[in-house]
């Protein structure tokens, strides 16, 4: 674990709620700003619990829980500009609603409904990659396509955009993911590699994957890399906000390690008791990335009680209403997959999927 | 007196793979989280607590690193066994496994071997999400230098995955994920096991020959038995090897039986049924009543965990095809 003064790791809000100085990093919002920003990470947490307990009763097949990433994901999902385009890994459900996703679409994927369901052009943020890495690689080459369209340098507001490659400590050991690094570098890709470091690949915690903090490997590839703390939304939105602006203008790729931790399991699957103490999950329970927030508006009076209550009104409505969706999600006619495997259906997919229909329909004979 | 143990599926590769390592020093286990957790499905529990972290690696979160450290090791007279956590996490490796694993022996003039295994979980009906259900047999066992053995129950695993390990060449291990878990046998430790490269019929009968193999010979065992009723006298037979084949116990039935059935989770087109049905049409042509039929996958990619049980083949689809053969 790192040394929580470690000078390297950038922070504007200590776990105690106070700000903080630093030489090149400003958060520029004000209260109002950082109110929405409390606001958003009350909600992603409350998606987040809200689908666990929905796995837990057997609504959803498996979920991956972004417990305590909270303000990584917000902080940097709330840094993006419209144009701006995210490519995820399977647990950035708070970039996801920073992105206008509706939550139930995640959901959907977790329940096994489907893979997918949200328009990414529509929100600009790509669908769930679950191979490890993968979609650094598909960023990058995004990255190059914008480079190709002039939407890079021009400093036309709206205009010009970057790319986040979204991913955490396990995937800096793929290929993919340096091989990314390299392609980036290489051609000034406007991309912001945007790594989560949780602490664990499933059960394995950092050490297994780097010798060195991860955002020092940035320099080999010749591009800046700044580790911030990942449970701090406002350095985590001004780290983001100047890499965002470094891709738009033309320089290039950065990487930002964002240094947080996951509080539950990998998925509902995992059980984190068998590999990891709890005195770790406990250490990092006092670096709440909720708190923290909650303790600064209340210190300086930004906002009064009845706004926290809203607030939690607000996400318990957020968690009926998803209960609700949940439950009444219908399972997916098959025969639709076999349309949506090619653009120009080929004649041997057809056959199958009236195979499909007439082996369906006599079952469905016999169960009458 | 021989012992005799009942156990699941995994706790029978596990065991399996404690001999191994018991026997061989040399034997080496590396795979993702396969240490303190004992790997995602707890196949390698408790084997790195008792035989050291030299000899089972939790390896950095990268496949092709995986494969391409392991013919290194290979190379250095270890025996690697891998695990890949899921079969769809495979393909970052395949450049490895198909380009260097399969052809180091090759291109050393047979001067060198490749003594290592890759165990994948493989098949679906777990409710998985995307890539955690996949049955990707058919890609190796079209590539020259590589074994492929997939078991279907415990005892085969506990004697299979030893004898796997103990092959001079590279062994693609299959294993059926949803079978990890859900039925014990009886197995006795002492028992001499059939070889590792050889099929086995499971059910001897008379109509119809079904070959299946990993998770699809429970599914011919549910069909041979619902057949009863109809008066169906199924064989079925558990191929236990996919590469190489071993044609002779169902060239065998066959010729009995005139009727040959292919079960397998995988894709119909170039699945390993397409191999088989043109193997056997061409040394049991005579003997055929019907030309060879194949239960296998839809050639969509693996459908989302909400509708997999009308994707998967079950018994119905297998007594069906058994009706379409009789009805030729």
């Amino acid at each position: 674990m790192a040394d929580p003064v470690d000078p390297s790791l950038v922070q504007l809000l200590t776990p105690e709620g106070e700000r903080v100085e630093h030489p090149d990093y400003h958060f520029d919002g004000d209260d109002d700003v950082i109110a929405g920003l409390y606001r958003d990470l009350v909600l992603t947490r409350r998606i987040d619990t809200e689908a666990t307990a929905l796995q837990r009763h057997g609504e959803l097949g498996i979920w991956a829980s972004l417990l305590g990433q909270e303000a990584a994901q917000v902080g940097s999902g709330r840094a993006l500009a419209p144009q701006d385009y995210v490519f995820p890994t399977y647990r950035e459900h708070g970039v996801a609603w920073c992105r206008g996703v509706d939550p139930i679409a995640l959901l959907r994927l977790f329940r096994g409904t489907d893979q997918g369901t949200w328009d990414p052009d529509e929100h600009n943020f790509g669908l769930y990659t679950i191979v490890i890495g993968a979609q650094t690689l598909h960023a990058t080459g995004y990255a190059m396509g914008v480079q190709r369209d002039g939407a890079v340098g021009t400093g036309e507001p709206g205009r010009d955009a970057a790319v986040v490659a979204y991913f955490g400590d396990g995937a800096t050991s793929q290929g993919d993911v340096n091989e990314a690094f390299v392609y980036a570098a290489v051609t000034n890709a406007p991309v912001v590699f945007f790594c989560q470091n949780n602490q664990w690949a499933i059960s394995e915690p950092t050490t297994r994957q780097t010798r060195v903090p991860l955002y020092q490997r940035a320099a080999g590839f010749g591009f800046p890399g700044v580790r911030v703390d990942g449970n701090d939304v406002l350095a985590v939105h001004a780290v983001t906000t100047e890499a965002l602006q470094r891709a738009r203008e033309g320089s290039g790729p950065s990487l930002i390690e964002a240094f947080t931790y996951r509080m539950g399991a990998h998925t509902t699957t995992d059980d984190p008791t068998r590999y990891r103490h709890s005195d770790e999950v406990e250490s990092w329970k006092l670096r709440d990335p909720l708190e923290r927030v909650r303790a600064y508006l209340r210190r300086v009076n930004a906002v009064d009680e009845q706004f926290f209550t809203d607030v939690e009104d607000e996400a318990e409505r957020l968690g009926e209403t998803l209960r609700e969706q949940v439950r009444a999600l219908a399972d997916p006619d098959p025969t639709t997959l076999f349309d949506q495997v090619f653009v120009e259906q080929t004649p041997e997919i057809a056959a199958e999927r009236d195979e499909f229909r007439t082996w369906s329909a006599s079952l469905e004979e016999v169960a009458r | 007196m021989s012992r005799t143990v009942t156990m699941t599926m995994a706790k029978a590769l596990n065991a399996g793979l404690r001999a191994a390592m018991d026997r061989d020093s040399k034997v080496v286990l590396m795979g993702e989280d396969i240490g303190k957790l004992g790997g995602v499905f707890r196949i390698t529990d408790g084997l790195q607590k008792d035989f050291g972290e030299d000899r089972v690696i939790d390896t950095p979160l990268a496949e092709a690193g995986i494969l391409g450290t392991a013919v290194g090791l290979a190379l250095r007279g270890y025996r690697p066994v891998v695990e890949i956590q899921f079969d769809g996490f495979v393909y970052p490796a395949y450049d490895q496994i198909v380009s260097q694993v399969a052809k180091y022996r090759y291109r050393s003039g047979g001067r060198l071997s490749m003594p290592l295994v890759v165990r994948i979980p493989f098949g679906g009906g777990i409710g998985a999400v995307e890539h955690h259900s996949e049955s990707p047999e058919a890609q190796f066992a079209h590539t020259p230098g590589l074994k492929v053995v997939a078991c279907s129950n415990p005892r085969d695993a506990y004697a299979m995955i030893q004898q796997a390990v103990a092959s001079p060449d590279p062994v693609i291990f299959l294993e059926p994920k949803r079978l990890y878990h859900s039925t014990k046998a009886e197995i006795d430790l002492d028992a001499t096991p059939p070889p590792l490269f050889s099929s086995r019929v499971v059910r001897p009968g008379s109509t119809a020959t079904v070959l299946a193999y990993g998770p699809s010979v429970s599914v011919a065992m549910g069909a041979a038995e619902a057949g009863v009723e109809d008066g169906l006298d199924l064989e079925v037979i558990d191929l236990r090897t996919l590469s190489p084949l071993d044609m002779g116990p169902v060239h065998e039935s066959v010729r009995k039986t005139g009727r040959a059935v292919v079960v397998h989770e995988a894709h119909r087109n170039l699945g390993l049924g397409a191999e088989l049905a043109a193997r056997i049409s061409e040394e049991c042509f005579y003997s055929l009543e019907a030309p060879v039929l194949r239960v296998g996958a839809y050639d969509i990619p693996y459908p989302p965990s909400r509708v997999e049980e009308s994707y998967l083949p079950d018994l119905d689809q297998v007594l069906d095809a058994v009706d379409r053969s009789l009805a030729w």
